[in-house]
């Protein structure tokens, strides 16, 4: 067994802060590009036009039979390829979790768009409002509010699973942890300091949810 | 876009045995795993609702624990910092004398991070049964333990079928996680083959193909064992 | 069409003398720089003594320093300011990230072998080596032979991989393979004792055992199962960025700079340059 040594934490801080803000970073943006991708999607799932929302049901089961890692290879080495130019390991990153996690997001948005009531929807009609404004105005905004706590879950899920970017070597809070345990040999303490991190900023992002589900449920 | 599409390698004596040898480990992991997380997964689940504080309170520690570390992280512990943590000679077993000590620990991780996520669907569907019945129970004279053998369980794990689907889906594509720690299942199978042939597209779509075929038949398994335990009169309360 | 021909008319007529439109003209890499003013390297975490991250984790080594001065060749062949933006490579990801085009020029441990000069184009020979086993010094092991019923360590999408397979094959042995993911992973299970010997190539393990917290320990040993000429790896079918990078390196051989470098990255290994090396030097630094 042997001895631990946690200052090798503390001298290579600084590094550790950028993978993190990589990892934040990266976070956010795939929040954002997931949910506004993934109301479109769900809206022309519901949207009655049989080939578009043929086309949004199969991407969306498509893309939730895959694994994740495998998207992101795909991004990763072939997308380039394919649109001809290089577009950067961080953005190809950023598409590969838009892409997949929009499938997610989706079908929560669409449990949401379909928890509206539909006579809120006749309420739009009747007042003239035709059905993209009825989208706009009235769905949307209800649907958003009454998932907030379950898009707030899916979003901690997703800062977890940016931590696979380990496996294209993009430089987030795994990775430089993993370069931080390898150079260092100090396994044990980086490895067990990467679980506290996630755990505390997972943690309160799911403290945060069961907040909102309480101030909602009253 | 200049590129040599070459469909044929897939066929390829070599690389078709890769293909199904991933195929064959991704499947063992994941089933292996599934039925770590089932086990403790329920005895959690179950363990969060009993009226024992200390027990609660242990259940719900081991699922905030294990949801709010990302499984790679968990994997990564597992494989590399464990058994650095253990004496010397039990280390060293975990490391070497341990049959496949790749497949070993991916289950073992994937198994427990997994269960966590099982737990709380236990939870959800315990609770969701009406208290009215818990409390007749009790009124006819049954203890915790024979208000949960006859009453609460039977009713609520034929609930918790259809949210269950979508966690088996799961566990099939988490085990792709295993390839960090040098298990070469189908995810690294078909980049090893995109790496020896320079054929990516065909080698990722051989894998895309594979994980729908899993999805699809999982799904279809899931949905028959869904109609099998349905609880007539229930339908439709859940959702 | 008639624009490139406009285009193409008005460079002759300048006379090549504008820099800008003369890189436009060499189209590819040098094109793709000049205008984001940006060069990608990519590069290795944990190839000592060829590309590897110091102490405040930037890349560092022998590749790198050689890289940069194709870098300055660069800047000056287009006359502006380049910014290098670092890209972390592996075995497994650096051939598909240069054919993809992601990276500009690859600076680590690589191998220049026919295969992979179907997939990417490499600049004259800058290191020689070969796979070898590194081992504990109490292992027993003394060569490839020794090697059944054993674990060992390989990283996954390196020629080594295939040496030691093809090794293996030949001598019919019962070894057991475990996948690695580069070069400190590999010299991590061996010094975890998750495996009883690791093979990659001759110098990296010789670095690798110099890095390590216990460099008494382990031992390099056996014949070479391979022979592996590095270069740096350039985009394949883009003569002109070729040509700059085989300039820069005809200018640092032929100055006799590189015996700097070579002594600066080495000399702590206590590796002289081999017979083989100093030849393929020569025969680099080819005239103007």
């Amino acid at each position: 067994m042997a001895d631990f040594d946690f200052n090798v934490i503390w001298s290579s801080l600084p590094f550790l802060w950028q993978g993190l803000q990589l990892s934040l970073w990266l976070t956010f943006l795939s929040i954002i590009g997931g949910i506004v991708l993934g109301t479109l999607l769900a809206l022309a799932r519901l949207s009655g036009i049989l080939p578009l929302s043929l086309i949004a049901a199969t991407y969306v089961n498509l893309i939730r039979s895959v694994p994740l890692i495998l998207v992101i290879f795909w991004f990763f080495f072939l997308v380039p390829l394919a649109i001809g130019r290089p577009i950067g390991s961080f953005y190809s990153a950023l598409i590969a979790f838009v892409l997949f996690e929009a499938a997610y997001y989706s079908e929560i948005m669409r449990a949401g768009i379909q928890s509206v009531k539909q006579g809120q929807v006749h309420a739009g009609q009747s007042t003239g409002l035709n059905y993209w404004q009825i989208q706009r105005y009235v769905v949307l905004p209800q649907a958003f509010r009454n998932m907030i706590p379950i898009l707030v879950t899916q979003g901690i899920i997703l800062f977890q699973d940016t931590s696979l970017v380990f496996v294209v070597s993009l430089r987030d809070f795994m990775t430089a942890s993993s370069i931080v345990a390898r150079t260092e040999g100090r396994l044990v303490e980086m490895y067990l300091f990467a679980a506290v991190v996630y755990f505390v900023i997972c943690f309160s992002g799911s403290m945060l949810v069961r907040s909102l589900k309480s101030r909602m449920s009253t | 876009m200049e590129y040599n599409w070459n469909w044929s390698i897939l066929f390829e004596e070599q690389y078709l045995n890769w293909l199904i040898s991933g195929f064959g480990w991704t499947v063992s992991v994941a089933l292996s795993a599934w039925c770590i997380a089932i086990v403790i997964g329920a005895l959690v689940g179950v363990g969060k609702t009993v009226p024992n504080k200390v027990i609660r309170g242990i259940c719900a520690t081991y699922v905030e624990i294990f949801r709010n570390v990302p499984l790679l992280v968990q994997m990564f512990i597992w494989y590399f910092a464990v058994p650095e943590m253990l004496p010397d000679d039990w280390g060293r077993w975990m490391k070497r004398d341990m049959p496949n000590p790749e497949f070993v620990t991916a289950v073992v991780a994937l198994g427990l991070y997994t269960a966590s996520r099982i737990a709380e669907q236990v939870r959800a569907g315990i609770e969701t049964v009406p208290p009215g019945l818990t409390a007749a129970a009790t009124a006819h004279g049954l203890s915790v333990g024979q208000t949960y053998r006859y009453v609460l369980l039977p009713i609520s794990f034929r609930m918790i079928v259809p949210p269950l689907t979508s966690e088996f889906l799961t566990v099939f594509k988490n085990s792709s996680l295993a390839l960090t720690i040098g298990l070469l299942e189908l995810t690294a199978q078909s980049q090893q083959i995109a790496e020896y042939t320079f054929q990516g597209f065909e080698a990722f779509t051989a894998a895309t193909v594979i994980y729908v075929c899993i999805a699809l038949v999982a799904t279809v398994l899931m949905q028959l064992l869904e109609k099998y335990t349905r609880i007539p009169g229930y339908v439709g309360k859940e959702g | 069409m008639q624009l490139k021909k406009t285009f193409l008319t008005a460079i002759v007529a300048l006379g090549f003398s504008a820099p800008v439109a003369l890189a436009e003209a060499h189209g590819g890499t040098l094109a793709k720089i000049a205008s984001s003013g940006e060069i990608v390297i990519g590069h290795r975490e944990s190839s000592v003594p060829f590309a590897y991250l110091d102490e405040n984790q930037q890349p560092v080594g022998y590749s790198i320093d050689l890289c940069m001065k194709i870098v300055d060749a660069v800047a000056e062949e287009l006359d502006q300011e380049l910014t290098v933006r670092y890209v972390p490579v592996n075995p497994k990801t650096r051939i598909a990230l240069m054919a993809n085009g992601t990276i500009d020029l690859e600076c680590g441990s690589t191998t220049n072998n026919l295969t992979r000069q179907q997939q990417v184009e490499y600049l004259p020979v800058t290191f020689v080596t070969g796979t070898k086993i590194l081992t504990r010094k109490d292992s027993g092991i003394n060569s490839v032979a020794d090697l059944d019923g054993k674990v060992v360590a390989v990283a996954q999408g390196t020629t080594n991989e295939r040496a030691l397979l093809a090794a293996v094959e030949a001598a019919g042995l019962d070894v057991k393979i475990l996948p690695v993911r580069d070069i400190a992973e590999g010299m991590l299970s061996l010094e975890t004792d998750r495996v009883d010997a690791y093979t990659s190539d001759h110098i990296l393990l010789h670095g690798a055992v110099t890095k390590s917290k216990s460099p008494e320990d382990f031992v390099v040993v056996g014949d070479f199962l391979s022979f592996d000429p590095y270069a740096l790896m350039v985009r394949r079918d883009d003569s002109a960025f070729e040509l700059v990078g085989k300039k820069a390196l005809a200018e640092v051989f032929r100055s006799g700079e590189i015996n700097a470098i070579y002594a600066q990255w080495f000399d702590p290994l206590g590796v002289p340059a081999d017979p083989l090396l100093l030849a393929a030097f020569q025969l680099g630094a080819l005239p103007e």
